[in-house]
C-alpha cells in the first residue's frame, strides 16, 4: 500500500494494526495502552548486587534463546558494552535467536555482523546502523527485517510493548554496588544517560555494566537502583577518546560558514526568533557553526534563547555559561565540554529520550521546539530527507532525533551542500525516506535556499527580509547539471529493514541490495 | 561549452577574490560566495613546473562552469617569463572576461598585452576587443608611470596595487596606519581617476585580524577606491558592507536624481535638495551611489 510520502509498503508488514504513514500528527488524540515489565522482587535486604561477570549476570536474569537485549549508545563509537554482552551470551552461554534493541549502533559494533551471519542474532532494532552490520543487513543476512526507529519512536515503541526488552544492559561511567548509575565521575565519561532511562523502566531485567564502582549512593543517579537487578564491574566500558570527542573546532571552511550564516538569517527572519525562543542543532560542521552566528544575531536583537535541547556540544555550553540561553536540557553529550557541564553548570539538565522526543507522551520537548537545524544525506523535491541509506542503497546512517525534531518544531531547517563529491544531495527521489517532507520547512545549500511550498508564511518571512530563495526543483536541476543524473539504485525484493515514522506507522522499507553489474 | 556574455568594462567590482587556477575544488563554484569578480591565478600560486597543468584546469573551468554574473579574470604570468603568451591564448580561447597583468611598469607593457590579446582573439574567432585588462602596479616604477599605464588601452578597466611586492621594493612593511602605502595608493588613485578608470586596493593577508581589515577598508573607502582584492570568502561580506553607502547617502542620492530629472524637464539647471545645492555635476556621483546601493540590496527603485 502506498503511504503519504508515496512509498509502497508491502502488505505482509501491515499486520496487527500496523499502518502506513498517513501524514504528520496522524495519531494525535488516540489512546495507547502502556505495558508494564515483569520484574523480580528484592525484599530481603542485600548489601550489593555485584556479580563477577557478564555471563553471571545473564544467568541471574534468566537469559535464554530468543530474548531481546537492549543497549544505549551514549558510549558512541567508543562502546565496548554491546560486543562484550553479545560475546558472553553467544560464545559463553551458547544462546541464539537473539534480538538487539539498541538506541543506536555504529562501526564499533562490527563484530556483531559475524553473529548475524551465523544466525545467532536474528533481529536488530535501532536508530543507527553502520559499518559491517549495515552491510550484512543490506545483503539480506539478518533473519528478520531490522526495525529502524527515531529517538522518539523508540521509547514510544517500548512503552507500547511493540518491543519487549528482556534484559537491558546499561553501560555506566559510574555505578554504586546496587546500580545507581551516572554518565560522569569515572574514567569513561559520557555525560547524559537519557537513552537508557526508558529501557531501565520497561525492561524485565536491568544489568548495569561499569568500569568505575563508586561509594553508595551515587547521586544524582540517571539510572536508579530501584530498577537494577545486577551490577558488573569490567576493566573498561569503552574507549574514552571515541566516547566524547575533544571539542570540535568551529569550521573554518568558507562553504560551511556561508551556509551556517544563511541558516541563521532564515531563522532570524521568522516571527519565532524572539526573546525566549528554543533551538536544537546537530554536531555537523554547518550546524555547529550556526551557533556562532546565532550568538551574533541574539546580541544584535538584544534577546536571549529560552532553552536548547538535543545532543549538546561546546558552543551551546558556552552560550549557557554566558547567560545567552536560559536552560539546556540534554539527552546526550557529544563532546567533553558538554560531558563536564551536565548537572554541573547551573541550568544544564538531563532528560530521558522519552521526555526529549516521544510523540506519544504528553509533553515531549521536541513538540515545544521553535527551531531545529539538521543535516541530510539526501533531500528530494518533496522535501523528504534520507539520513539512513547511502547512494549505494546500503544502511549507513541513523534517523536519530531528525524525524522527531523536524515534526515537532515550528521551523525545521535542513543544511547540506548541494553535491558531495559526485553525489547530488538534492535529488528527485531519496533512496529511503527517513524524515517525511511535510515536516521539513527550509533547505539551505551552498547554491541557494528553498522553502517548502507548504510554508507560505516562511516564504513571506524570507521575502520581507530580502533573503533570496529558489525552488527546490531548480536546486535539484543545478545539482544534476554539475554531477549528472544518477540511475536508480537497484534492489532485490526482500525487505531488510523497516523504517518506522515517529508515530509507529511505516514510512519506508529498505530492500536487499543487488550486486552491481554493468 | 559555456558562452559568457560580452564583459562590461565599467561594472561593479567591490571584491576580486584570488584563487589558484590549478585547484579544482576552489574554482569549480567560486561564484557561490558572491564576490563581484574572481581572479584565477596562473602566476604566483602556481609552481613553475605546473604552469601547463594549471592552464588545462583553467581552460576546462572556463568552458564548463557557468560563473553567471560573477566576473572571471585571470592573472597571467609576467612579461619577463616564458609563459605569458600561452596564458593569453588560453584565456581568450576559454572566454575569460579579462586578464590581469602582473608587475606592470609602463604603457608599453599594456600595449604588448593588448596586441597579444588582439592576435589571440583573431586566432580563436573572438570579437576583437572583447577581453578586458586590469594592470597590477607592484613597483615604484609602476606607480610613477601610473597615468601613462591608465591611458594605455581601451581594454583597460582599472589598475590595482599589489602590496607585497611594492612594500618589498620600498623597503617597508605592512603598517596598520596605512602610511606604508599612502603615497602609492594616492598616486595610483589620482592617475586612475584622471584617466577615468577604476582603482583597486591590495589584499589584506591576516585573516584573523578583523579589526585591522575593517580599519584598512575604512581608509580605502575614504580615499575613493572602487574595490579590493581578497583572498578568502570570509572577506567578502566586510568589504561589501563597508564599501556600501549609508542609508542617508542613498536617500540623498535618490532625492538628488529625482530632483535633477524634474528640474531638467522644467529647464532648471541648479536647484537645492535638503538644503544642498545640486547641479548636473553631482548627478553621476549620485547615480553611482544608487547603483552601489542597488548591488548591496539597499535600493530597489528604478532610477538606475
Amino acid at each position: 500500500m502506498k503511504n503519504a510520502v508515496g512509498r509502497d509498503i508491502p502488505d505482509f508488514l501491515l499486520e496487527n494494526g500496523k499502518e502506513v504513514y498517513q501524514g504528520k500528527n496522524y495519531m494525535d488524540g488516540k489512546y495507547m495502552q502502556k505495558v508494564g515489565p515483569r520484574t523480580r522482587r528484592y525484599e530481603t535486604p542485600q548489601e550489593s548486587k555485584l556479580v563477577d561477570t557478564i555471563a553471571d549476570a545473564l544467568r541471574q536474569c534468566g537469559a535464554k534463546d530468543g530474548m531481546t537485549f537492549s543497549f544505549h549508545h551514549h558510549l558512541r563509537d567508543g562502546d565496548f558494552v554491546v560486543n562484550m554482552v553479545m560475546k558472553a551470551a553467544i560464545d559463553e552461554l551458547g544462546l541464539k535467536d537473539l534480538t538487539i534493541a539498541a538506541s543506536s549502533l555504529g562501526s564499533a559494533h562490527d563484530p556483531i555482523a559475524d553473529y548475524i551471519e551465523q544466525g545467532k542474532v536474528i533481529g536488530i532494532q535501532t536508530s543507527g546502523i553502520r559499518g559491517r552490520m549495515g552491510q550484512v543487513v543490506s545483503e539480506g543476512k539478518l533473519k528478520t527485517p531490522a526495525i529502524i526507529r527515531s529517538h522518539g519512536g523508540r521509547p514510544r515503541a517500548i512503552e507500547a510493548g511493540e518491543v519487549h526488552i528482556d534484559i537491558a544492559f546499561v553501560g555506566a561511567s559510574t555505578s554504586d554496588c546496587v546500580g545507581n548509575s551516572r554518565g560522569i565521575g569515572g574514567k569513561s565519561n559520557c555525560g547524559a544517560l537519557g537513552y537508557a532511562m526508558t529501557d531501565a523502566k520497561y525492561a524485565d531485567h536491568v544489568v548495569v555494566i561499569t568500569d568505575c564502582l563508586v561509594d553508595f549512593p551515587n547521586m544524582p543517579a540517571s539510572i536508579e537502583a530501584i530498577d537494577v537487578d545486577a551490577v558488573v564491574v569490567v576493566d573498561s566500558i569503552g574507549n574514552p577518546k571515541k566516547i566524547a570527542s575533544a571539542a570540535a573546532r568551529i569550521s573554518q571552511n568558507p562553504r560551511e560558514l556561508m551556509m551556517a550564516e544563511d541558516v541563521v538569517k532564515v531563522i532570524a527572519s521568522t516571527p519565532y526568533f524572539k526573546d525566549g525562543f528554543s533551538f536544537q542543532t546537530g554536531a555537523g560542521g554547518p550546524s555547529l557553526a550556526a551557533n556562532l552566528f546565532l550568538e551574533k544575531y541574539i546580541d544584535e536583537r538584544g534577546i536571549k534563547m529560552g532553552w536548547a535541547i538535543g545532543g549538546i556540544t561546546r558552543p551551546m555550553v558556552e552560550l549557557l555559561k554566558k547567560g545567552k540561553v536560559g536552560k539546556v536540557i540534554d539527552v546526550q553529550d557529544f563532546d567533553l565540554d558538554a560531558v563536564n557541564s551536565i548537572n554541573q553548570t547551573p541550568n544544564h539538565f538531563e532528560m530521558s529520550a522519552s521526555q526529549y522526543a516521544n510523540p506519544a507522551n504528553k509533553g515531549a520537548f521536541v513538540n515545544k521546539l521553535d527551531f531545529v537545524v539538521l543535516a541530510a544525506l539526501e533531500i528530494d523535491t518533496g522535501f523528504n530527507v534520507n539520513v539512513l541509506t547511502g547512494s549505494d542503497g546500503v544502511l549507513r546512517g541513523a534517523p536519530g532525533g531528525h524525524p522527531d525534531t523536524a515534526a515537532g518544531s515550528k521551523v525545521c531547517v535542513i543544511v547540506t551542500p548541494l553535491v558531495r563529491g559526485r553525489m547530488a544531495t538534492v535529488c528527485e527521489h531519496v533512496v529511503t525516506v527517513t524524515t517525511p517532507g511535510d515536516c521539513v520547512d527550509v533547505l539551505v545549500t551552498d547554491y541557494g535556499i528553498a522553502v517548502n511550498p507548504l510554508r507560505p508564511d516562511l516564504i513571506e518571512c524570507l521575502d520581507k527580509a530580502g533573503i533570496p530563495h529558489v525552488t527546490i526543483e531548480s536546486l535539484k536541476e543545478k545539482a544534476y547539471s554539475i554531477v549528472g543524473r544518477p540511475d536508480d539504485v537497484q534492489f532485490e525484493d526482500k525487505v531488510v529493514a523497516i523504517l518506522e515514522a515517529r508515530d509507529g506507522t511505516i514510512l519506508d522499507v529498505v530492500r536487499q541490495i543487488k550486486p552491481f553489474t554493468l | 561549452m559555456i558562452k559568457r556574455p560580452k564583459p562590461e568594462r565599467f561594472r561593479l567590482r567591490r571584491t576580486m577574490m584570488f584563487m589558484n587556477a590549478q585547484r579544482p575544488g576552489l574554482i569549480k563554484d567560486a561564484y557561490i560566495y558572491g564576490s563581484d569578480s574572481i581572479m584565477l591565478d596562473l602566476e604566483d600560486a602556481v609552481a613553475e613546473n605546473q604552469k601547463d597543468a594549471a592552464r588545462f584546469s583553467l581552460y576546462h573551468a572556463l568552458t564548463t562552469i557557468d560563473y553567471g554574473s560573477t566576473e572571471v579574470i585571470v592573472r597571467i604570468n609576467g612579461l619577463d617569463t616564458p609563459h605569458w603568451q600561452e596564458d593569453i591564448r588560453v584565456c581568450v580561447a576559454g572566454g575569460a572576461d579579462g586578464i590581469r597583468i602582473a608587475k606592470c611598469e609602463s604603457a608599453d607593457n599594456v600595449k604588448t598585452i593588448d596586441a597579444a590579446l588582439t592576435e589571440a582573439e583573431k586566432e580563436f574567432g573572438v570579437e576583437v576587443g572583447r577581453t578586458l585588462i586590469i594592470a597590477a602596479l607592484e613597483s615604484p616604477k609602476g606607480i610613477l608611470n601610473a597615468y601613462e599605464i591608465c591611458c594605455a588601452s581601451e581594454r583597460l578597466f582599472g589598475v590595482a596595487i599589489s602590496g607585497g611586492d611594492f612594500r618589498r621594493c620600498m623597503q617597508t612593511k605592512f603598517d596598520p596606519s596605512g602610511i606604508d602605502m599612502l603615497a602609492a595608493r594616492g598616486q595610483m588613485l589620482l592617475a586612475a581617476r584622471a584617466a577615468g578608470i577604476q582603482c583597486f586596493d591590495t589584499v589584506f593577508t591576516d585573516l584573523d585580524d578583523d579589526e585591522g581589515f575593517e580599519a584598512e577598508l575604512r581608509q580605502i573607502k575614504a580615499m575613493g577606491f572602487d574595490g579590493k582584492s581578497i583572498i578568502n570568502p570570509k572577506q567578502i561580506r566586510p568589504v561589501h558592507e563597508l564599501l556600501a553607502p549609508t542609508q542617508k547617502e542613498v536617500q540623498q542620492a535618490e532625492a538628488m536624481v529625482n530632483a535633477f530629472r524634474e528640474a531638467a524637464a522644467a529647464g532648471i539647471g541648479v536647484f537645492t535638495v535638503n538644503g544642498k545645492m545640486v547641479d548636473v555635476a553631482h548627478i553621476p556621483g549620485a547615480e553611482r551611489t544608487l547603483k552601489l546601493a542597488k548591488a548591496c540590496g539597499m535600493y530597489e527603485g528604478d532610477l538606475v
